[in-house]
């Protein structure tokens, strides 16, 4: 008979105490319980229904799931939710609203950056999209005529398994261009 | 858990009318649908079902109008369709079809697509049939009820059928008498088959085929956060499942020992059967820490199941008896051609294991109760994974209904149809829904892989430099191991834990460029790997099966010949085209030769070889089916480092007629990245106890940094080829993938004047090569 051979070592299984915390996500005030680690990303979605920032990894190596921190993009799946109490997040559900304003006849608009993804058609299968338009709308917002190595610096490290990042820096490109134009 | 997504709204009244509603089925309708309006979507609800039992869900007449086709009493046009979209925008081209045949506005046009309780089994989506398969007959559906339709306005406005004519769904007749097609049908079945006789039109009489290039609605839903994925499906009640895998390939289950007596919160259940254990939790993240604190003990196959890495794997391509030897593809006498030949020429090509690795890792959703199954599903094939499902579940697959909601783009036979079975299975054990999403590990580790290939290529050339024998001699893992779409329980990583057996069936590839060398034999051997069921090195189809690689060897292959006989690359190639039976290819070829500005070369550039970095361009082509692709890729090497860079593209494809110019070339750029993502860094790595590949650094995949300038362009979209035949849509999905490898690994050679016959062409292999030549510096 074969030596017994032990799987992985198991994780301390932890039950940490369920606690409330207050989220201010998209400019609404949120209260959610549960522990403290809890990925953000699963508050997001498994408790206030916000698809925009998706599961790719659980290891902040492809920015399916980024939201903005406080107007700064991070990777969702890797932020303990308990942490971001206090602070500003936005999710891709928000994003109009933080280049329109909250409060403007014109929050229901389209960001620039996702008009441009519409007017060049950029997704295939679309799954990683809400990582490369929060990168590209931060990106826009603070360098408003990006050179062509700015934009790809700017995005390095997302993924895209469907190959659509021809088309994605076609639109940066567009809504570089209108933004500047506005 | 907010209730009020769309999967829990109840049909109303006004969205069912009585013409319909005979289908009780209808009444868990969830079927994704594509509408091109902004009003709310015609039966867009979502339910799920509360019937005691389940019924035996209908099989659609796939000669029926009605399978294809419903008119509304509004004036929405309804279209059925039984494949899904893989992320080309293909819905969009149905509704165009539909819109065009019908004559009513693309707006009034709702497309239903992929659920098997809903729309006609086409055989699932897979082989860049997405159009090609759907031309035919969703026009003469269309055209057979524009028919029906036109005879109903006759009886109505008395006067004859000739005499009408049919604008935006209007028909109108003398003295400009109208009716719509609403107050024709609105509600009701035709009750028709096709009809041959009904009047398809001729594409020169289209307006909207390859004459228009609406915006694909999806992606307007995409941008918001708002297009639902299988992902996001909301069941009320939903448990959720993390699956445990061995830590050594072919390991036995031995014990689950659990949480040494501390629980974690919200856990439902530890389930195991055969290898398999699984863990269910009332929330998502619950499971996934659940599932990492679970101790299972293993016991080891008694020796390695695996070749130790991909020198073991090539040696055991060579020497391992085959499986089953295709019938080989012949022209004269290769064996004889090569013996009396002045001079031969030999090369060897390894392509290695790839990973679907798919964007999100699979995700599936099942409810099992009352006799059936109901599985939420992202993946290509709904209709042949719900036989999969039943075998696993050990119910009839009539009762089993497969939904298909958008997943990750698939590209083959991805992680979803392993996905789906677990939920199904969780979900039956538990009499609850189980929703089941794979880690990032289990997408790029336990998927089932492209297979590797080993591939001898021989050429006799006579005394005056004629190419007179060519011999292709593959011999690769099974690329239908896990059957193209699961059709049975044996066919999932879950079945095989389970102990069933896949099906296994021998699939060959072979190159299907059409040189038309005196003696010609292309031979495909698949090589035995039934060590490989319940592991993640078990084999399926993944993007052009088989393509990218019998294709890195030819192409190159033939660049090699041309280049040991002084001759260009492409100017070669066309020497062995004969027009008579290649004049679309001879015809892509020079277009692309044209568009890349190629400076003809009888050999590398290896005089011009002086500092770190140094440039090529390499050119390839191939057909896939009906379509025909060619590409020049220009390439930087780094002789210090190995380092590969594309910095251009120049693709050329002839796909038939073309319905939506602007999906296609995106579709041809998207083929052009991945396919080189494949070319230049995908190779899964693995000991002969496991797949060492697990997240995007162990599988690293392109980044935006190394994505080059491209330029893709579409050759004759009318369909005309070039003695004037008509060539329906031919495919887009994958044509393009297939020359890319052997089009950068040209342009490596032309730079360096070194051949890297290994796929991928990482900074490793690469430099090897280099410094086996001296060219390294």
């Amino acid at each position: 008979m074969q030596e017994q051979v032990a799987g992985p070592p198991a994780a301390k299984v932890n039950n940490e105490p369920e606690q409330s915390f207050d989220l201010t996500v998209n400019d609404q005030k949120h209260t959610v319980v549960g522990t403290f680690d809890t990925p953000l990303l699963y508050v997001l979605r498994g408790e206030l229904q916000l698809y925009g920032p998706r599961f790719g990894c659980g290891l902040a190596q492809c920015g399916a799931c980024t939201v903005y921190v406080d107007g700064k993009p991070i990777r969702s799946c890797r932020m303990s939710v308990g942490r971001t109490v206090g602070h500003r997040i936005t999710t891709l559900e928000g994003l109009s609203a933080t280049y329109h304003g909250a409060g403007s006849n014109e929050s229901a608009a389209l960001h620039p950056v996702q008009q441009a993804w519409i007017d060049e058609q950029v997704p295939q299968c679309g799954s990683c999209q809400n990582g490369w338009i929060m990168y590209s709308a931060h990106l826009l917002s603070t360098v408003k005529q990006p050179t062509e190595n700015q934009i790809r610096a700017a995005l390095t490290g997302l993924k895209c398994r469907c190959g659509s990042q021809v088309a994605i820096l076609r639109a940066v490109r567009r809504a570089a261009k209108t933004m500047g134009e506005a | 858990m907010k209730q009020e997504t769309a999967l829990t709204q109840e049909i109303t009244s006004k969205n069912r009318s009585d013409g319909f509603s005979r289908r009780q089925f209808i009444k868990t309708a969830g079927v994704l649908i594509v509408g091109f309006s902004t009003r709310a979507p015609r039966l867009g609800a979502f339910t799920r079902g509360v019937e005691d039992i389940t019924p035996d869900y209908p099989t659609f007449d796939l000669k029926a109008v009605d399978s294809f086709v419903e008119i509304h009493a509004d004036g929405t046009v309804v279209i059925k369709i039984g494949k899904i979209n893989n992320g080309q925008g293909t819905p969009t081209a149905w509704g165009m079809m539909a819109a065009e045949e019908l004559d009513v506005p693309l707006e009034s046009v709702d497309v239903w697509f992929g659920d098997t309780a809903v729309t006609p089994d086409q055989g699932g989506t897979g082989g860049s049939n997405g159009i090609s398969a759907v031309y035919v007959p969703l026009r003469q559906a269309a055209a057979t009820a524009r028919q029906a339709l036109l005879e109903l306005a006759s009886t109505k406005l008395n006067a004859p059928v000739a005499s009408l004519t049919v604008k935006d769904g209007i028909v109108i007749g003398p003295d400009n008498a109208r009716v719509s097609y609403a107050e024709l049908i609105g509600d009701k079945k035709f009750n028709i088959k096709f009809s041959a006789s009904a009047p398809v039109k001729d594409p020169s009489q289209f307006n909207i085929i390859g004459k228009t290039q609406p915006q694909r609605p999806e992606i307007a839903k995409v941008v918001v956060g708002k297009l639902a994925y299988t992902q996001d499906v909301q069941v009320p009640g939903v448990l959720h499942g993390r699956s445990v895998r061995p830590p050594v390939a072919g390991s036995t289950l031995v014990s689950v020992v659990g949480f040494n007596g501390d629980e974690p919160t919200g856990l439902v259940k530890v389930l195991s059967k055969g290898n398999y254990v699984a863990v269910v939790a009332k929330s998502e993240w619950q499971a996934i820490q659940a599932v990492r604190a679970l101790k299972v003990t293993w016991k080891e196959p008694p020796s390695p199941v695996f070749p130790n890495g991909y020198d073991a794997l090539y040696e055991y391509l060579a020497k391992t008896p085959p499986l089953a030897t295709a019938k080989p593809l012949n022209t004269g006498d290769v064996d004889a051609a090569i013996a009396s030949a002045a001079r031969t020429i030999t090369a060897t090509y390894q392509s290695a294991f790839q990973s679907h690795a798919s964007m999100t890792p699979g995700c599936c959703i099942a409810d099992v109760k009352n006799g059936g199954a109901t599985v939420w599903f992202g993946g290509q094939k709904p209709y042949r994974v719900r036989n999969a499902i039943a075998d696993l579940l050990g119910i009839p697959s009539s009762k089993v209904r497969v939904i298909f909601y958008q997943g990750a783009g698939a590209y083959g036979s991805n992680d979803t149809d392993d996905v789906a079975a677990e939920a199904a299975w969780l979900s039956q054990q538990l009499g609850q829904p189980v929703r089941v999403q794979w880690m990032r590990d289990e997408g790029i580790a336990w998927d089932p892989k492209g297979p590797p290939h080993l591939t001898t290529m021989r050429a006799g050339i006579d005394s005056n430099g004629k190419v007179v024998a060519w011999d292709y001699n593959g011999r690769m893992l099974n690329g239908t191991q896990r059957a193209a779409g699961a059709l049975i329980a044996g066919d999932t990583l879950i079945g095989q834990a389970m102990g069933y057996k896949p099906r296994d069936d021998a699939e060959h590839g072979v190159p299907a460029e059409r040189y038309n060398f005196a003696n010609k034999r292309r031979v495909s051997n698949v090589i035995p790997s039934e060590w490989a069921y319940q592991t993640g090195l078990r084999t399926a189809h993944m993007r052009d099966p088989n393509g990218p690689q019998s294709t890195f060897a030819s192409e190159q292959f033939v660049d090699e010949v041309a280049s040991a006989l002084n001759v260009d690359a492409i100017e070669f190639r066309l020497g062995y085209l004969d027009p008579a039976v290649a004049a679309r290819d001879i015809n892509v070829i020079e277009q692309v030769r044209k568009a890349a500005n190629w400076m003809s070369r009888t050999a590398p550039q290896t005089e011009n070889i002086s500092g770190e970095i140094v440039s090529g361009r390499g050119f390839a082509y191939q057909p896939r089916g009906d379509s025909i692709v060619a590409t020049v890729a220009e390439v930087t090497v780094n002789r210090k480092t190995g380092q590969v860079k594309v910095t251009k593209f120049t693709t050329g494809q002839d796909c038939g007629l073309v319905v939506h110019h602007k999906n296609v070339t995106n579709a041809i750029e998207a083929n052009l990245v991945h396919s080189m993502s494949r070319a230049l860094y995908e190779g899964v790595t693995f000991d002969s106890k496991n797949v060492k590949a697990v997240n995007w650094v162990s599988y690293p995949v392109v980044d935006i940094k190394d994505v080059p300038e491209v330029t893709a362009f579409i050759v004759n979209p009318d369909g005309k080829d070039p003695n004037g035949k008509f060539i329906p849509p031919s495919g887009s999905g994958e044509p393009a993938t297939r020359p890319t490898a052997a089009a950068i690994a040209n342009a490596i050679f032309d730079a360096t004047g070194v051949r890297v016959r290994r796929q991928p062409l990482t900074p490793q292999t690469v430099l090897a090569a280099l410094k086996e030549s001296g060219k390294a510096i």
